[in-house]
């Protein structure tokens, strides 16, 4: 499964390599590779559905617990395989598509990159793993929307979504550490065995509301929904494979996958379905009173997913399964949707529904692939979404707690798809043709091939469930725990779900009819829902950004207002207090030290630094201070000789000569010396001046009085000969024993003085 | 400055100074001195020169220009790192040339003693880039 991977991002980069005469063909290529690796992972459907797991690890980093770990069973075995045939499909697609557009070898690069992310997230053992993949989808969403990069509107919704996704991916992380912490380990089978303790632990809620913002966030739920319209910016064959058929679903791959560890606790079926609910509900109802045809399917994928999330929180067996053939049923629907989308858009040059008409007769076949989409979304019999609704519709009357409720709005928000199935089929294909209508020539062929084998698949799987029901079985068995065999038939009897099913339809029908008989009708919900529902999420996030900098941005300026001498005042000053706390509290000036006298000379040369010190800081001349910091300096290595730290002696009276003649070179630039700070201002500096030295000089005598068990010098000085072969230990220590810090030493110098060049230089310049 | 006593000096200094500086450096292993004093000595050579000439000037006749020296010193230092590794050994530990000849006896030649050459040349470039960069205006 490494190779596979590794095959996606050599494959990925490769792209750039194809010489100008093949660039035509790389999109059959990724699509040729896509098939393939659809055919090989199907090879193991007999092993996967006698329940085995195939897993592998690689060992990356075994030291820190790093390894590839993956994992093929029922569940990432079914999302494998819709990743890589709608990609199959969607690559075939975007051959047409993106045909006259600069830029697509880079827009292959992306997508197929971002196929293979894709792949490594549903088969990541290792839940570090699925993050880090996680991120890549969500970077490589966001190129793939700012695709056309020349348009404003693409990169602002491309930063939102990344911003977005981000932020959930954050959080996401943190809720997985802390599932980690409480297990200790990141394999999500160690997590599933330890599902009781997870769940009773006091961190468990704080977990499972992160990895919940995670969720919601990439799978667009209320109130993140904004970036999924905002998306469609993108290509569209990017809309339909990332933003309706995988990517989004991430969210959703994620909860399955969680649902044996985190899942039936009264807060998952509490918080999960109340969210998939709203979202739901105002994707369906948003959808009706869009005009964009893409901003329609981007609605109405919202409210698919929130019936995703709504299906997985109730978490019974019922909900579960019906999740599994949604999933399937949107997929192929709005995939297929998406493209005709696409089609339509290009061969009439609009994607406003409103101007759009009679479509019936430039493109039969497409009319035929979309109502068949259409009726799977309204969920209208033989169509796989007439049996994915009437399977919701039980789980939501089986479901405990606010079943009602739910099984109400659930009702509502069928009836709003029906209506803008009817609506979109209408606007589209009947009525007169209103636009102008291009010749695309043979593309047209290769732009219907996806749509087509999607409504075969929503079709035939309609007509014989039972072939899909197969393929869903070891999945269910992975996320409920328990093995059951699936029965699926189109039409359950005359029960009460029958009975929902047709009264959805047909007050579908009623509304639309409506709609249809007073056009205005239309418009004026149109309008309504712009006042009422004035919030306009994106532009409410848009602002949030720009005050969040505003704020960072005076922030900034207090704190960081470039006053050298203050920032230097401040570190000093909040040093000082906390040594003088911490000498306070431990009474540190008491002492019980001896002092005795030294040497006359010794006495002498203090006496001298002292002075000369003194003479610093109140000499009027800058060269007397400087001549002044240099007898200080000299002083102090002649102490150093006196107890025979001869290497210290020497570097410090060549660092002094140094500086001294540095100092003077800098003086001659400088104008002449004048006092211009205020009395009061230099009495504030002697005073934290003085507080800052006495400190010091405390911590310097305090340090003659702390007995450590044995000074780790007595090693260097034992072993400096024996293993290092050196007599001068100090040596030794620089560049041998301690090596490491020396480096370090080493590098820093190099930036400090890198530092001051560039200062000095970019100064120079400005003038 | 233009004075001739300088000047002539200089010449003397800057030769004492450079075989004083590599005379620390290979000596510090066993006896005070090191790769950090050595540079400084090194470079205090280079200054005294350019107080005495001009900075300009000499900043032109170095054949290998401040930055380049840290660059060395620090590929030196790396460099030192590398046959630890291929030993297997800790990142950094000592690796010695062994033998009996009196030249190894005096002088002991091992990775260490490259990292105080490498030490040496980045406090060389150091220094100077300090000094050059105070001192021409461009």
């Amino acid at each position: 499964m490494l190779y596979i991977l590794l095959i996606y991002l050599g494959l990925s980069f490769a792209i750039f390599l194809i010489p100008e005469k093949f660039k035509k063909y790389t999109a059959f290529i990724i699509a040729i590779l896509q098939l393939s690796v659809f055919a090989y992972f199907f090879r193991f459907f007999p092993k996967i559905s006698n329940g085995e797991k195939i897993s592998l690890v690689k060992d990356w980093i075994p030291d820190l617990n790093l390894n590839f770990s993956f994992l093929l069973d029922g569940l990432s075995f079914l999302f494998v395989l819709l990743v890589t045939f709608i990609g199959f499909l969607v690559f075939l697609y975007a051959k047409a598509y993106m045909k006259g557009y600069s830029g697509t070898s880079r827009f292959y690069f992306y997508l197929t990159l971002f196929s293979g992310a894709m792949l490594g997230l549903v088969l990541s053992e290792n839940m570090i793993q699925l993050f880090v993949f996680w991120e890549l989808t969500s970077v490589l969403s966001f190129l793939l929307i700012s695709f056309f990069n020349e348009k404003i509107a693409s990169r602002k919704a491309a930063f939102q979504s990344l911003f977005v996704t981000g932020f959930g991916g954050l959080s996401l992380l943190a809720g997985l550490i802390l599932l980690g912490s409480i297990t200790d380990s990141y394999s999500i089978t160690d997590w599933i065995q330890n599902s009781a303790i997870i769940k009773t632990d006091s961190k468990y809620l704080p977990a499972l509301i992160l990895i919940l913002l995670g969720v919601f966030t990439k799978s667009a739920q209320f109130p993140f929904h904004f970036w999924l319209p905002g998306a469609m910016q993108a290509p569209t064959p990017v809309s339909s494979y990332l933003h309706s058929a995988t990517m989004v679903k991430a969210g959703i791959f994620l909860l399955f996958r969680l649902n044996p560890v985190l899942g039936g606790t009264t807060e998952w079926t509490y918080i999960i379905p109340v969210i998939g609910v709203i979202t739901m509900l105002t994707g369906s109802y948003l959808s009706i009173t869009q005009k964009d045809l893409k901003a329609v399917l981007a609605y109405t994928t919202i409210s698919a997913l929130g019936v995703l999330v709504l299906l997985i929180g109730i978490d019974t067996k019922i909900s579960i399964k019906a999740a599994f053939i949604f999933l399937f049923v949107h997929a192929f629907y709005k995939a297929a949707l998406f493209m005709l989308a696409g089609f339509i858009d290009k061969k009439t040059g609009t994607r406003d529904i409103d101007s759009l008409g009679g479509l019936i007769f430039v493109m039969p076949i497409g009319f035929i692939v979309g109502s068949v989409a259409l009726f799977s979304m309204a969920g209208i019999p033989p169509m796989l979404g007439f049996i994915g609704k009437e399977l919701i519709y039980e789980a939501k009357v089986q479901s405990p707690g606010m079943g009602f409720l739910v099984l109400i709005l659930g009702v509502a928000s069928n009836i709003f798809m029906v209506i803008i199935s009817l609506v979109l089929m209408s606007k589209a294909f009947f009525g007169q043709t209103k636009s102008n209508i291009k010749q695309l020539g043979l593309n047209e062929g290769l732009f219907l091939v996806g749509p087509i084998v999607l409504a075969m698949l929503s079709v035939g799987f309609g007509v014989f469930p039972d072939l899909l029901s197969n393929y869903i079985e070891p999945a269910l068995q992975i996320v409920t725990g328990d093995s059951m065999q699936i029965k699926l038939k189109i039409g359950h009897g005359f029960n009460e779900v029958f009975f929902l099913s047709l009264f959805t339809v047909l007050s579908g029908i009623i509304v639309f009819y409506l709609l249809n008989k007073y056009p205005n009708l239309l418009y004026n919900w149109r309008s309504f829902n712009s006042k009422v529902f004035s919030i306009d999420f994106a532009d409410l996030f848009s602002y949030g950004i720009a005050s969040f900098n505003r704020f960072s941005e005076n922030n900034t300026k207090l704190i960081q207002h470039g006053y050298h001498r203050y920032y230097i005042l401040t570190i000093i000053l909040f040093t000082t207090v906390l040594l003088w706390f911490q000498v306070y509290i431990t009474r540190g000036w008491q002492s019980d030290m001896e002092l005795t006298l030294r040497p006359l000379y010794i006495t002498g040369l203090i006496a001298i630094i002292i002075i000369s010190a003194l003479y610093c800081a109140f000499a009027k001349s800058r060269l007397a201070t400087i001549i002044a910091m240099g007898v200080t300096g000299y002083g102090i290595s002649f102490i150093y000789l006196y107890y025979s730290a001869v290497d210290l002696a020497i570097t410090q009276i060549i660092v002094e000569t140094l500086t001294v003649v540095l100092f003077v070179l800098v003086l001659q630039k400088l104008p002449k010396f004048a006092i211009l700070s205020r009395l009061r201002s230099r009495m504030r500096d002697a005073v934290i001046a003085l507080a800052f030295g006495s400190v010091m000089t405390i911590l310097a005598l305090k340090a003659i009085d702390l007995e450590f068990n044995r000074p780790i010098s007595d090693y260097y000085i034992e072993n400096s000969y024996l293993k290092a072969y050196g007599k001068n230990v100090v040596n030794v220590i620089l560049v041998d024993f301690r090596a490491l810090d020396t480096l370090g030493e080493v590098t820093v110098l190099t930036i400090a003085s890198l530092g001051v060049f560039v200062l000095l230089k970019s100064k120079k310049e400005k003038r | 400055m233009n004075s001739t006593i300088l000047q002539i000096s200089s010449r003397y200094l800057n030769i004492i100074l450079l075989i004083a500086s590599v005379f620390a450096l290979i000596r510090g292993h066993n006896q005070p001195g090191g790769g950090f004093i050595g540079g400084l000595l090194a470079s205090l050579s280079v200054i005294f020169n350019s107080l005495a000439y001009s900075p300009e000037e000499i900043l032109k006749k170095l054949r290998i220009k401040p930055i380049q020296h840290i660059a060395l010193g620090l590929i030196l230092v790396l460099l030192s790192i590398i046959p630890s590794l291929l030993a297997h050994k800790p990142v950094m530990h000592g690796i010695w040339i062994k033998g009996s000849s009196a030249f190894l006896q005096s002088v002991k030649i091992g990775t260490p003693l490259l990292f105080d050459i490498g030490v040496f040349f980045t406090v060389i470039g150091v220094t100077l880039l300090f000094f050059f960069s105070l001192l021409i205006k461009k």
